[in-house]
């Protein structure tokens, strides 16, 4: 990879210090300056479609003529000489723009990209004031796209934005431009939902109203009218960034916020439409109290609630402690202060608890460090054992699409990567090498270089045999010859890349695979290559719960005389006898959690917690980054977060001193000071204390608007806004009006750019870190030159079928494996129903026809589920679906039996 | 001295000049038709609800007095769910009137809104939706606009062409 360099380039005379690997287009906005553009994208990069971004560009000083090119197409050269305000070229984009606009409807009021359309900013910036075309305006169909985007076609300007990131950043194929002319049509064949799972992407793609935001719809307000803070996704354990904004008390959406290192300019479908719980009917509003034994819980007056339970844990009770993996590392360190260490535990289950503590071993110890996302994208050969990436870390997935299609780049010299159509005709749709040894078939796969689908045994003695085929002392598999010689490609695949990349997870539940992967890791790391790994986690804090909890892994034995449960429904834990049980050892059960669940229905008193949008606290994702998401509105009532609660409780016990804090900023520093693998957590964004020229940092735009009517209906006198002693952020429209420092930004925002690609003026340079760096501090980064330990030696036997039994092994859903965004209605409208997958073999030798219900002997539970033939799932494996309602907390891979069952 | 009889003196003058005092409420004073005074909401000339809850009135508002919400019907016809405005914070600067896209929200000659109690000057939107299309008559959003509602399909507003054939090659 070419070196970049600095340079400069003289704009209407002045000198610009640039990035010589850039166009001109980026080089300009990157110095801040304002230059209209449709079809660029700085992920997407340029394809000289939309004309917007001509300048005049200069042979050299004396040349006064100059002629006019598009910026996006021309390199940033040294001493380039361009005018942007040449009276020519303002012409020229004035005409541009009016043509754009010739079809365009009359819409702007009812449509939903208003106020933070791109095409109004560009039409504003360009001076387009008045309409001079007086012709009939063409007029499409609209298509029905499913429950995340509407379509509303008319108001398309044929940049061809959509079509690029859906079909050659996303890789999907149900999406594309049809027709010709000025009637070019994007959309789907026929009507449907879209396949991709990054499909909520062109809502923020589209430089106007044409795809938009369908849940957003059901309760739309304007971008200016939302209050919003900065956020991390908690549905999977990759940690994007995010920016939900709300409005009366309503979270409406959840928006990309740029990170360079993790998520970059998109989001997956699960993160972005996954909010609806914080909503839900199902939410916890009010304490509730079981008054009477076997009666039901009702809603009771928060000291009443805390009275009983300080009584219950009044004399020397023994209290047991359940933590979360989808709690903030503030509300599960401040449970642990209140039990002790010794009572605490992470809230995973068994094989859970054992997966992260390896993970985590793994990557602490080094020398092949955790991937980011991004550092996934730059990958030039992949190795994934055992992941179905699209669907346990959707994002991963498309940054593993971003490294196969990269690799090939590399080797077009003389084309900047940026040059999108250049660089396709050169690499003429040619692949990186991805590897993908899975479970069942997977979406990845049309890209894959090989694919294996085995047991999980079979993935782990491929990677053990990868590893030996790098190193001769690591372990030998002795795997069958067509896996050795696979073993063998990959390994000659891996040690030809510059930087190879090995992702595994935790999704099949295999320690085997996680021992692999680090072994073909550190084998690289042996032969010299800078090897990654990025491990696949479940949760938002899988890993830092891991980090806090090395002492007790899985669940407690027995509950004790109080078992306190936080945020944590302990049926996805284990199966439903052996939560049972626990819960009914325990004398009291006390639960604090959000939403309603199997768990919420067996405890004696359940306290309304907060929800990440409301709450502040530290999430680890995937790769050991803390990073801390910020409450976006105040909730009403009782609700609080977690640590509150707990500090409450210790108040109420009269044991203050075991959690003592009130303010989020002395958990954060105790827990800090308390669990050394944890001391960076407070880097991760500066404290509650920080200020800028004496201000809070404002989380309302300065156009917030219906301050004093929209709560005038309850009071005529408006209400003190919340005080948040939490966070340097305020529930207002006052405060610092400049940009915030990276983790704090609550908006991309800046003047004359209302859209999303506000992100430019917030960025160091275009598509690089975000001015000042990017949010979040990575607390696992072990130096790259510490030698390689010992390999794991323990490689497992080859899988063999059992005689009348079937390896259960788990098959991830991006819709429906995780327990919060199922809640959701439209992420619920498409989550995949319970199944039994057999591969069609299998099925026939056991007499099974498609739409049979089949009997699954699981844990001497029977479940009934519909039979669903999987052509590409081995022999031998049944298939269940992970994380769904009553069979979520089986721990799988596990042997059944499967009997066809009667229908009903 | 002088100065207090001059005084006296101009003020027995005004005995004789015309009267401006308007003897209010008994007679009505003149408003002109342009005044800024109670806002309401204004009808379509089909009798349908101009507003579409573009929530620009609320925007344009110095003191925040406008709250709103948007909804639509079954067909895709947006309109307010509920439409807000607390007289007792309002300026009748008539910024919303100006900012509005439909004519829908407009000022009128009307100026007798005294209540005892504050909370009265909370108008709702059944307070301030009226029965015709006020000073404008003849314009219908919906006509003009590119979105598809029930009983106006696509290609059939105002200086539209049908809608094309993504499928067609024909020029």
């Amino acid at each position: 990879m070419e070196v970049m360099r600095r340079v400069t380039i003289f704009v209407d005379g002045r000198p610009h210090s640039v990035l010589d690997d850039q166009n001109l287009l980026q080089a300009c906005l990157s110095a801040g300056l304002d230059l209209p553009y449709f079809c660029w994208h700085p992920a997407l990069g340029s394809v000289g479609a939309c004309r917007q971004c001509a300048v005049k560009l200069f042979r050299d000083a004396s040349d006064r003529r100059g002629r006019i090119v598009m910026a996006c197409m021309t390199p940033a050269a040294d001493s380039t000489r361009i005018s942007i305000d040449d009276a020519e070229a303002r012409e020229f984009r004035a005409r541009v723009i009016e043509w754009l606009m010739i079809n365009h409807p009359h819409d702007c009021p009812v449509c939903d990209e208003g106020g933070e359309c791109h095409l109004q900013d560009m039409t504003v910036m360009t001076g387009h004031v008045r309409r001079r075309y007086r012709g009939l305006k063409r007029t499409f169909e609209n298509q029905d796209l499913g429950p995340f985007i509407n379509h509303e076609m008319n108001r398309c300007i044929q940049c061809y934005r959509c079509v690029r990131f859906y079909r050659d950043f996303a890789g999907d194929r149900d999406f594309d431009a049809f027709s010709l002319r000025n009637q070019v049509y994007f959309g789907r064949q026929q009507d449907g939902t879209l396949e991709s799972e990054f499909s909520g992407n062109l809502v923020e793609v589209c430089p106007t109203g044409v795809f938009t935001d369908k849940s957003f719809k059901e309760h739309y307000t304007r971008k200016w009218d939302l209050q919003t803070a900065p956020s991390i996704c908690v549905h999977c354990g990759l940690g994007c960034n995010t920016i939900p904004g709300e409005r009366y008390g309503l979270l409406r959406r959840i928006r990309n916020r740029y990170n360079g290192e993790v998520n970059g300019y998109f989001l997956c479908d699960r993160g972005r439409y996954g909010y609806g719980f914080v909503n839900g009917a199902q939410r916890i509003r009010a304490p509730l109290l079981r008054r009477e034994l076997g009666g039901p819980a009702a809603p009771v007056e928060r000291q009443e609630a805390l009275a009983r339970i300080a009584a219950w844990m009044a004399d020397g009770a023994r209290v047991v402690a359940i933590g979360s993996p989808r709690a903030s590392l503030e509300a599960n360190f401040a449970l642990r202060a209140l039990v002790g260490p010794a009572h605490f535990y992470g809230g995973m289950s068994a094989a859970e608890s054992r997966l992260t503590a390896l993970i985590a071993q793994i990557l602490q110890r080094g020398p092949a460090p955790a991937a980011s996302l991004q550092e996934a994208a730059e990958a030039d050969a992949v190795l994934v054992l055992g992941e179905d990436v699209t669907n346990s870390a959707p994002m991963l997935a498309l940054s593993l699409r971003q490294a196969v299609r990269r690799q090939p780049m590399a080797a077009a010299r003389g084309i900047p990567p940026w040059d999108d159509h250049a660089m396709r005709q050169v690499t003429q749709g040619q692949r990186g090498p991805l590897f993908l040894a899975t479970l069942a078939a997977t979406r990845l796969e049309d890209v894959a270089r090989e694919t294996l689908r085995a047991a999980p045994a079979d993935i782990a003695r491929l990677g053990f045999a990868v590893a030996h085929a790098l190193d001769a002392d690591a372990p030998s598999a002795d795997v069958d010859a067509p896996a050795h010689a696979l073993a063998g490609r990959i390994a000659a695949a891996l040690l030809a890349a510059g930087q190879p990349l090995v992702v595994a997870g935790m999704s099949c539940g295999s320690e085997d695979m996680i021992r692999a992967a680090a072994d073909v890791a550190w084998a690289l790391r042996r032969a010299g290559r800078p090897a990654r790994l990025a491990f696949v986690v479940p949760e938002c804090d899988s890993l830092g719960a891991a980090l806090m909890t090395d002492r007790n892994p899985g669940l407690p034995q027995d509950g004790a005389d109080l078992l306190l449960v936080m945020e944590n429904d302990l049926y996805r834990r284990a199966d439903t006898d052996t939560v049972d049980s626990l819960l009914g050892s325990a004398r009291h059960v006390v639960l604090i959690d959000h939403t309603a669940h199997a768990t919420a229905a067996a405890a004696d008193a359940v306290l309304p917690a907060a929800t990440f949008a409301e709450a502040t606290g530290t999430l680890v994702n995937n790769e050991g980054r803390a990073q801390r998401y910020f409450r976006v509105f105040a909730a009403a009532g009782d609700v609080q977060e977690s640590w509150r609660w707990i500090h409450d409780i210790a108040a109420a016990a009269g044991r203050t001193r075991d959690a003592p804090w009130t303010r989020l900023d002395d958990v954060t520093a105790a827990c800090a000071t308390a669990i050394p693998p944890l001391r960076r957590i407070v880097e991760a964004a500066p404290g509650a204390a920080f200020r800028i020229a004496g201000q809070k940092i404002p989380r309302e735009p300065p156009r917030y608007s219906g301050r004093t009517a929209m709560h005038a209906q309850v009071d005529v006198d408006e209400p003190k806004p919340p005080d948040d002693p939490d966070t340097p952020l305020a529930f207002s429209m006052e405060g610092y009006a400049g940009r915030p420092p990276s983790p704090l930004i609550p908006y991309f925002w800046s003047p004359g750019w209302n859209s999303v690609q506000a992100v430019n003026k917030f960025q160091e340079e275009i598509a690089g870190p975000l001015a000042g760096g990017d949010p979040g501090v990575r607390l696992m980064a072990p130096s790259s030159g510490t030698a390689p330990p010992a390999y794991f030696r323990e490689v497992p036997p080859a899988f063999a079928r059992r005689d009348g039994h079937w390896l259960a092994v788990p098959l991830h859903h991006i819709f429906g494996s995780d327990e919060l965004s199922t809640r959701s209605p439209p992420v619920a409208s498409l989550a995949a129903q319970p199944y039994a997958a057999l591969n069609p073999d299998d099925a026939a030798e056991l007499g099974l026809n498609g739409g049979d219900l089949l009997h699954v002997q699981l844990r001497g539970i029977s479940h009934r589920l519909p039979l669903r033939f999987e052509p590409a799932l081995p022999k031998g494996l049944l298939g269940l679906p992970a994380g769904m309602d009553g069979l979520a907390g089986i721990p799988l891979p596990d042997w059944v039996r499967v009997a066809k069952a009667e229908a009903p | 001295m002088w100065s207090s009889l001059k005084t006296l003196w101009t003020i027995f003058l005004h005995i004789f000049r015309r009267r401006e005092t308007i003897q209010y409420p008994e007679q009505r004073p003149s408003i002109p038709p342009r005044w800024r005074g109670r806002i309401v909401l204004t009808r379509d000339p089909d009798g349908a609800e101009r507003c579409v809850a573009c929530y620009l009135c609320a925007a344009a508002c110095p003191p925040d007095c406008i709250s709103l919400q948007a909804t639509e019907d079954e067909h895709g016809r947006r309109y307010p769910a509920f439409f807000r405005i607390n007289f007792s914070r309002c300026i009748f600067c008539g910024y919303c009137e100006e900012a509005c896209p439909t004519y829908a929200i407009q000022l009128t000659p009307d100026f007798e809104m005294g209540e005892y109690q504050r909370h009265n000057l909370v108008y709702e939107k059944e307070d301030l939706l009226i029965n015709g299309p006020g000073k404008y008559p003849g314009y219908n959003f919906y006509r003009v606009a590119g979105l598809a509602i029930g009983g106006k399909g696509k290609g059939e507003a105002e200086n539209e062409a049908p809608p094309t054939d993504p499928r067609s090659l024909m020029p």
